[in-house]
């Protein structure tokens, strides 16, 4: 395919959305590592990038023009081009590193807390990072109500913890066992909100009730069972709804028209309504601290290939209207080689940022605290919980989006990083939430531990 | 203790458990009485000799340390395991974990395999991925299991648990990678791992 062609097809389908194009593998990046799309220009290859050192992990897509071109053959090449596999075996790795992938859960014993690895993450200058908590396995949603207790969901166990200080000192509680996969929690008006897999349920008071918490109360339950995706987001919108999500119980099918979809119902249950369609999994959400709308992460497919599909941050900007996609269309620019038949990926909601092949972004926040640079307000960090379907694992880091003021992306950059090492994970960051101080907590379920960010002069007793 | 120790495992016959003992963090026979009542179902050369109970040899640790908190916590219920489970520590469970490892690997059973049955098995098991994540000679890597010559009928039973929903997942991926594959096609996977030489 010639350059032009490629050219041209490669910005058509990437315009409108910003690119996630380098990583460095330590933060000397200050500078953006990221590239708005520019309408005329092809995307920069990662080693023309600012900040993209020996040590960066390639992000690229649309791919450099070089022989990772996207698979669309040009007319001439499909007649050379050996019979293609059957639809099976499209993406089935081939040769010895790539045919031991396989999904990276976390154990489920925490990690002791004098083998965490806080101290070996890297952060921008002036930002610190401490251990919070330790000993909570598989720690994944966090939430802070306004006493500062910390709420931690999990997914893979049955658990919710809570965290609380009295007189200095921390402990962790357990506040319920034996739910089915409760990734999914928020707080309202002092009421704790619980999504399992197949019901949502409610603690009333739960500040008042945290040494002796009752059951939770289920109030709906009008969902599927299935566990594939099944595990939520919840969140509280400007309407005083709650927004959660029901994903495609699959790596890639047609969906039911119950499964990979945001709904939102009433705080009591009542009004089931679904407002977004076409999402293969959200694992973080939250609203513009000005705009009121709703950014969500999505994870996108497995087994394509290396490089592609890209997981995506989404906006839903027309309630009831928008589909994003899944399954005709994978990372906002690529048909589904097998549900894509007869669409185009035009005709689905764009994502505003693609976040990298197979990075699986997670907890995504907006900030709006007063302790990070100006330049970090309202900017969104997402904690990209890291790749599997990947030889090269990348992700495994937070990156902070900066958002122009009609909530499109301007850039993205590095904000966490040295998660990853020798291609295995030492922790993986699931979500974010911020104390009253503006301080951020990061969840790490893999070692069943939160940290805590600071702003301002080194501590000496950094990590410890 | 030493000599509990030694004499249980001279009825055990395990002197490779028990070279491993000591490098274990949990004593030598505290561990041992631990282990024993595992062994006495699931084999104490690391092979089940009991319908519906697995074989533990050669087992990853990862996944057989995953199955045991569960078992604790009845995240995965199965009454014997909840029972046994129920009061060991983090500590006894990585250290039983480490012990099955230890075993040796299962062996298929001598009667006669049929090849042609075999070779179909295996490549459907390959167009499913299985043997990616599995590994080819199906040894498991890391929190994914062992499948190689576990017993036909312990196989058979836990496909149709994930199919069917019944065995609660730590990371739902079998029960995704079922969803299209049929009941007869879960008999031949069975007759495949369970044969593999």
């Amino acid at each position: 395919m010639n350059t032009a062609t490629w050219r041209s097809r490669v910005l058509g389908l990437a315009a409108g959305f910003i690119v996630l194009t380098a990583i460095p593998g330590i933060l000397a990046a200050q500078q953006p590592a990221v590239n708005p799309s520019p309408p005329e220009q092809p995307p920069i290859p990662p080693s023309a990038q600012p900040g993209a050192g020996p040590g960066s992990q390639p992000m690229v897509s649309p791919p450099a023009p070089s022989a990772q071109t996207p698979a669309i053959p040009a007319p001439g090449q499909a007649a050379q081009a050996p019979t293609p596999p059957p639809s099976w075996q499209q993406g089935r790795p081939e040769g010895e590193l790539a045919a031991k992938l396989a999904p990276v859960p976390a154990l489920p014993i925490a990690t002791a807390v004098d083998k965490l690895p806080a101290t070996k993450l890297k952060l921008p200058k002036n930002f610190n990072i401490e251990i919070y908590a330790a000993g909570l396995t598989n720690a994944r949603s966090l939430r802070v109500d306004d006493k500062g207790n910390v709420f931690v969901s999990t997914r893979v166990i049955d658990k919710l913890y809570a965290i609380t200080e009295k007189n200095g000192k921390k402990e962790v509680k357990t506040l319920a066992t034996g739910l089915n996969s409760p990734n999914g929690i928020t707080l309202h008006n002092g009421t704790l909100y619980i999504a399992e897999i197949n019901k949502i349920s409610k603690i009333d008071n739960i500040a008042d009730q945290l040494d002796n918490p009752p059951k939770p109360t289920v109030f709906y339950d009008d969902l599927p069972s299935d566990a594939p995706h099944g595990w939520k987001v919840l969140t509280v919108g400007p309407d005083n709804k709650l927004y959660f999500n029901v994903g495609a119980p699959c790596n890639i099918c047609m969906p039911s028209d119950r499964h990979a979809q945001i709904r939102r119902i009433n705080l009591d249950g009542s009004g089931a309504e679904v407002v977004a369609r076409g999402i293969r999994q959200i694992v973080g959400m939250d609203w513009h601290p000005t705009l009121k709308q709703l950014y969500f992460t999505e994870n996108q497919r497995d087994w394509l290939s290396e490089d592609s599909p890209h997981d995506k941050l989404n906006r839903l900007t027309q309630p009831g209207k928008d589909h994003f996609g899944f399954p005709y269309c994978a990372g906002g620019d690529m048909p589904d080689p097998q549900f894509g038949w007869g669409h185009t990926c035009d005709e689905f909601t764009k994502p505003v940022a693609q976040l990298g092949p197979h990075t699986a972004p997670l907890g995504m926040r907006f900030y709006t605290g007063k302790m990070f640079p100006a330049e970090y307000r309202n900017a969104i960090f997402i904690a990209r919980h890291g790749s599997w379907n990947k030889s090269k694992k990348i992700g495994g880091d937070v990156v902070v989006a900066k958002l122009n003021p009609d909530g499109t992306v301007k850039s993205i950059e590095p904000f966490i990083t040295g998660f990853i090492v020798d291609n295995n994970y030492i922790g993986r960051p699931v979500d974010m939430e911020w104390l009253k101080d503006g301080s951020m907590l990061l969840s790490d379920d893999y070692n069943g531990a939160v940290y805590r960010i600071t702003y301002g002069p080194q501590r000496v007793s950094m990590g410890r | 203790m030493a000599r509990n120790a030694s004499a249980w495992a001279a009825r055990a016959g395990l002197v490779t458990t028990v070279v491993l003992i000591g490098l274990l963090p949990v004593r030598g026979a505290d561990l041992s009485e631990k282990l024993a009542p595992c062994l006495s179902c699931h084999g104490v050369e690391g092979q089940s000799q009991i319908e519906d109970v697995p074989s533990l040899g050669a087992q990853q640790p990862s996944y057989s340390l995953i199955q045991l908190v569960m078992f604790r916590e009845k995240i995965r219920v199965a009454d014997p395991m909840n029972e046994a489970a129920k009061d060991l520590t983090d500590g006894d469970l990585q250290s039983i974990a480490a012990a099955l490892a230890a075993l040796p690997a299962p062996k298929p059973p001598d009667d006669p395999v049929d090849q042609t049955r075999l070779e179909r098995a295996r490549a459907v098991t390959e167009q499913n991925h299985c043997d990616v994540c599995h590994r080819p000679d199906f040894s498991g890597q890391q929190t994914v299991p062992r499948l190689a010559d576990q017993r036909e009928d312990y196989l058979l039973k836990t496909l149709r648990e994930y199919k069917g929903g019944t065995r609660r997942a730590y990371e739902p991926i079998m029960l995704e990678v079922l969803q299209p594959i049929g009941d007869a096609q879960l008999v031949e996977f069975a007759y495949y791992l369970s044969h593999m030489r």
